[in-house]
């Protein structure tokens, strides 16, 4: 793959996929809010004005504007890379004063390998294929790159924007650090040594709450919860691979498209008969309808694969809550046995008496947080499918009529031509 | 096959062919005239049409030379699969028919047929003159409908039985609405008599569905899932189109075997259906290949030869084009397929999202979600069933004639091959007779001679032939381009018809769940 030094995400609109700018403006806003109802907040702003596609790495321009006193300006941008935005997530997991928050889950890596490749195999295949045929395929592949360059950047955005969105989390010094901090942060990658105590950390965990989640709760609020969320991350991730299947199928469909355009062309320009004319309108016709239909898989993969991906993550990090809420009422209730213990044998009670304090105090936090966040999570839920379900309906309803009337016109000069 | 008389001329108005036969200088008719005609007709006497050697009254020799290459042809061409015992019963009764079993190389002229008791001369006139007035305008009135597959039997002897339907004014037929029931062995051995009879006089006779093997095995053997029937509809579709193709020929359809196939109660059992397969075909074009490179050195340089190189590389470089396209368009109809797999899959799992949704509106939201993708599905599954039956069986039906197309211009270069080769031989035998001369020996001298007379015939003969075919070949080829293009035309624009109705049946479903989408509160 050369290295290639674009594309860029301005703040003007991208060229490449070949919609007027009002659309793309519609989906990059769309990107920013996709999942995720926030209110723009003049106390602390955030985005990714801009980013940078390098061989291995991306690069984001993290943009913040802020009226807060703790930033040296007002308004200041630094670099970062993926790396940064998992260290800052990580650093929330682990610190113990947010356990009762949904930590808003991490951005996946950018992956351009499947895309990358596919324009390395184009380039091999360069000369069997007609020129015309090359061009169309390499446009076609550089706009799939394109588009998944955007989705990262605004996955990656949009974890910044729930972060500033937070109450308490805004306030984090590492998410100062990392808006303000105008260095590289020097936080490398987790080495294999650490990579595998998060994998038995996360085993640990998945046993424990296997363990905790069997302790019936006393809340009724928390118990349903546990219920509901439970089958719901197991559906999303259902519904969410379906869709990712069926998103991939239609394109499939489109590329075929394309590729009986150029054979109708090729009979169209060859033919010695008058149906020369004939296919070649039908060509014209395929390739116009082939946009449209691949318009129609990248909306679908936007508005409900992405949505339900989102969902997938957000509802794992509020399982991860409610875990962490149910081993502090373990513990709790362990403080509880120990203190009755010590009671009895009249030995550390008062050690046992504090601990059984710190306890309550912590889990009592946990839920009263915890309650809220699970309050907030479906708000957003509903509000986020709301928004992208009507979103999709509407575009779904413009490319088939686009299509429609594509086809119409078609057949109107078709028919009159014979 | 009339060596000379041409196919009734679609849309020239001019009854050539008429005249000719009221002249009764001709000694040959085309298939039209001759199993009409009882014995007793008034016209000249017709001479089995189907047989072309049988046009020179000449020496039997050549009647063998041709059926040798007849033999030759189908030992090459045809994929042989007895269904029965293996004894070869003349399909046509006692009748004078050409080699659709060429075992005898005696042929096979007789000055007279016996008539098959079809209708009288009178009728045939009237009949002729329909057909050619039809033809002028353009209206074959004959439709011709495959249908009602019936499985009949059991175990390996089953077959499936389809009705096939002749709706018609033509009064060649004795009524005008009729339907029998035919195997596909019948289908095949209709075309092998056809292929027989018209083939290597130049007429482009459509070739039938492909025989498969691995499809009726599972029929047969009771399969009663998705597949089977699919695969008995995709060989109903192509049965029927064979036959609509076929009784548009003007020339085919006036013959008496295509006849008997649409009407007859009772047909013989075609035993060896011996199709003349793809392949076989393929390999006869390609053992051309050096007769062409030998003829059109030799050859002149002249208009005729100029259209037969163009339009054979046109048909190439169509055929090429053409299966590149197939590529493409079965590789929709198969990821149409997935499409509606993975929607159906998509639909069920919105289900049970929605119903574990505990917000009430999303969750009933969701789950029109669901009904709408489920409808979705339906719709891909349509549409992938016309991308295939329109768009691809047209492509594959076109790939099978051109390969037809090629098969005539085949026939062309081996018959220019024989012209060739009696030349060849008569200046051996003159060169002989001046051996013999010079030898003096009086009666070999007259041997010679007699054989020079023969071979001048012959070389006559090779020359008539060779023009008669080429004539009929580019009739044929112009009737088949006009064909084409109409095919095409309709074809297509019957296929973005269906595709204008995927669209509007999209719009209607969105636009009933845009409210309920907006209605989540």
């Amino acid at each position: 793959m050369r290295a290639c030094a674009g594309p860029r995400l301005g703040a003007a609109m991208m060229e490449g996929l070949d919609d007027g700018p009002d659309f793309l403006s519609e989906e990059d806003r769309g990107l920013k809010a996709i999942n995720v109802d926030l209110q723009s907040d003049a106390a602390l702003q955030v985005d990714i004005s801009d980013a940078l596609s390098e061989r291995d790495k991306v690069k984001f321009t993290v943009h913040t504007k802020s009226s807060l006193p703790n930033f040296k300006q007002n308004e200041f941008s630094v670099v970062r890379q993926h790396e940064e935005f998992i260290w800052l997530h990580d650093s929330f997991v682990e610190n113990e004063d947010y356990a009762g928050y949904i930590i808003p889950p991490a951005p996946p890596r950018p992956d351009f390998d499947a895309s990358r490749e596919k324009l390395q195999k184009l380039g091999e295949g360069e000369g069997s294929m007609t020129k015309e045929e090359f061009t169309k395929m390499k446009q076609e592949l550089e706009a799939e790159y394109l588009a998944i360059f955007k989705k990262t950047v605004a996955m990656h955005e949009v974890f910044l924007c729930r972060v500033a969105a937070h109450p308490i989390l805004r306030r984090d010094l590492n998410f100062h650090v990392f808006l303000e901090y105008n260095q590289d942060l020097s936080v490398r990658g987790k080495n294999k040594k650490e990579k595998l105590e998060d994998f038995f950390k996360n085993m640990v965990k998945s046993a424990d709450g296997v363990i905790v989640s069997g302790v019936k709760d006393v809340d009724d609020f928390f118990e349903h919860e546990r219920t509901f969320l439970l089958e719901y991350h197991n559906r999303v991730k259902d519904a969410s691979a379906k869709s990712d299947r069926m998103t991939r199928s239609h394109k499939s469909a489109a590329d075929d498209y394309n590729r009986i355009g150029s054979s109708l062309y090729a009979l169209g320009t060859q033919d010695s008969t008058d149906i020369c004319k004939f296919f070649l309108k039908v060509s014209e016709l395929f390739d116009k309808t082939r946009k449209i239909e691949a318009r129609v898989s990248a909306d679908e993969d936007l508005k409900l694969s992405d949505l339900l991906k989102y969902y997938l993550r957000e509802s794992q990090a509020a399982k991860d809550l409610l875990y962490r809420r149910s081993r502090s009422l373990v513990d709790y209730e362990n403080a509880n046995k120990a203190l009755d213990k010590a009671r009895a044998k009249n030995k550390d009670v008062l050690q046992a008496e504090t601990s059984q304090q710190l306890c309550c105090q912590k889990f009592e936090k946990i839920s009263e947080s915890a309650k809220q966040e699970l309050i907030d999570f479906k708000t957003r839920r509903v509000a986020a499918f709301r928004k992208n379900l009507v979103e999709l309906a509407e575009l779904e309803l413009k490319h088939a009529k686009g299509n429609l009337q594509l086809l119409q016109n078609c057949l109107a000069v078709l028919n009159g031509d014979t | 096959m009339a060596a000379e008389r041409e196919p009734p001329p679609l849309g020239d108005g001019k009854p050539t062919d008429f005249e000719d036969l009221e002249d009764g200088e001709d000694l040959f008719t085309s298939t039209v005239s001759t199993l009409e005609s009882s014995p007793s007709s008034p016209e000249p006497a017709s001479l089995p049409a189907e047989d072309i050697s049988a046009n020179s009254n000449g020496p039997k020799p050549t009647e063998v030379v041709l059926d040798d290459d007849r033999e030759d042809l189908f030992a090459e061409a045809t994929e042989e699969v007895s269904l029965d015992s293996p004894e070869r019963e003349p399909i046509l009764s006692s009748e004078p028919s050409p080699a659709v079993t060429p075992v005898t190389p005696t042929t096979l002229i007789a000055p007279r047929i016996e008539s098959k008791s079809m209708s009288a001369p009178v009728i045939f006139d009237r009949s002729r003159e329909e057909i050619e007035e039809e033809a002028n305008g353009d209206i074959f009135d004959i439709e011709i409908g495959v249908s009602d597959p019936e499985k009949v039997g059991d175990g390996m002897n089953a077959y499936m039985a389809y009705r096939v339907t002749t709706k018609t004014s033509l009064s060649m037929f004795s009524k005008s609405e009729f339907s029998v029931k035919r195997r596909f062995s019948d289908f095949l051995g209709l075309h092998s008599k056809l292929a027989s009879k018209y083939l290597h006089v130049g007429y482009i006779v459509p070739p039938a569905p492909e025989k498969s093997i691995v499809g009726m095995t599972k029929v047969k053997v009771g399969k009663e899932d998705s597949s089977s029937t699919e695969f008995v509809e995709k060989r109903r579709a192509a049965l029927e189109r064979y036959l609509q193709r076929t009784v548009k020929h003007p020339t085919l359809l006036q013959d008496p075997d295509l006849r008997q196939f649409l009407e007859s109660s009772e047909l013989p059992r075609a035993v060896n259906t011996q199709a003349l397969s793809g392949a076989g075909i393929l390999r006869m074009v390609n053992k051309a290949a050096d007769a062409v490179n030998k003829m059109t050195i030799k050859m002149n340089e002249s208009d005729a030869v100029r259209w037969f190189e163009e339009k054979q590389q046109q048909f190439e470089n169509l055929d090429q084009q053409l299966r590149k396209l197939h590529v493409s368009v079965e590789a929709l109809v198969c990821h149409r397929k997935e499409l509606s797999a993975n929607t159906a899959a998509f639909a069920k799992s919105a289900a049970m999202l929605g119903n574990s949704e505990d917000h009430t509106a999303l969750s009933r939201a969701l789950s029109q979600l669901a009904e709408v993708e489920e409808k979705i599905d339906q719709l891909h599954q349509e549409q992938a069933f016309a991308d295939f039956y329109m768009f691809s069986e047209l492509l594959s039906d076109y790939i099978r004639l051109i390969a037809a197309v090629k098969g005539v211009f085949d026939h062309r270069m081996k018959c220019w091959q024989k012209w060739e080769d009696a030349q060849i031989t008569l200046l051996k035998k003159r060169e002989a007779e001046a051996k013999m001369m010079v030898a003096n020996k009086p009666d070999k001298i007259q041997q010679a001679k007699n054989e020079i007379r023969e071979w001048e015939a012959k070389v006559q003969q090779g020359e008539r032939d060779f023009e008669q075919i080429s004539k009929t070949i580019r009739k044929e080829v112009g009737r088949f381009e006009k064909e084409r293009v109409k095919d095409f035309k309709t074809v297509i624009i019957k296929y973005l018809e269906s595709l204008v109705q995927t669209q509007q049946q999209l719009i209607k479903y969105w636009e009933a769940f845009l409210p309920e989408a907006k209605a989540i509160a």
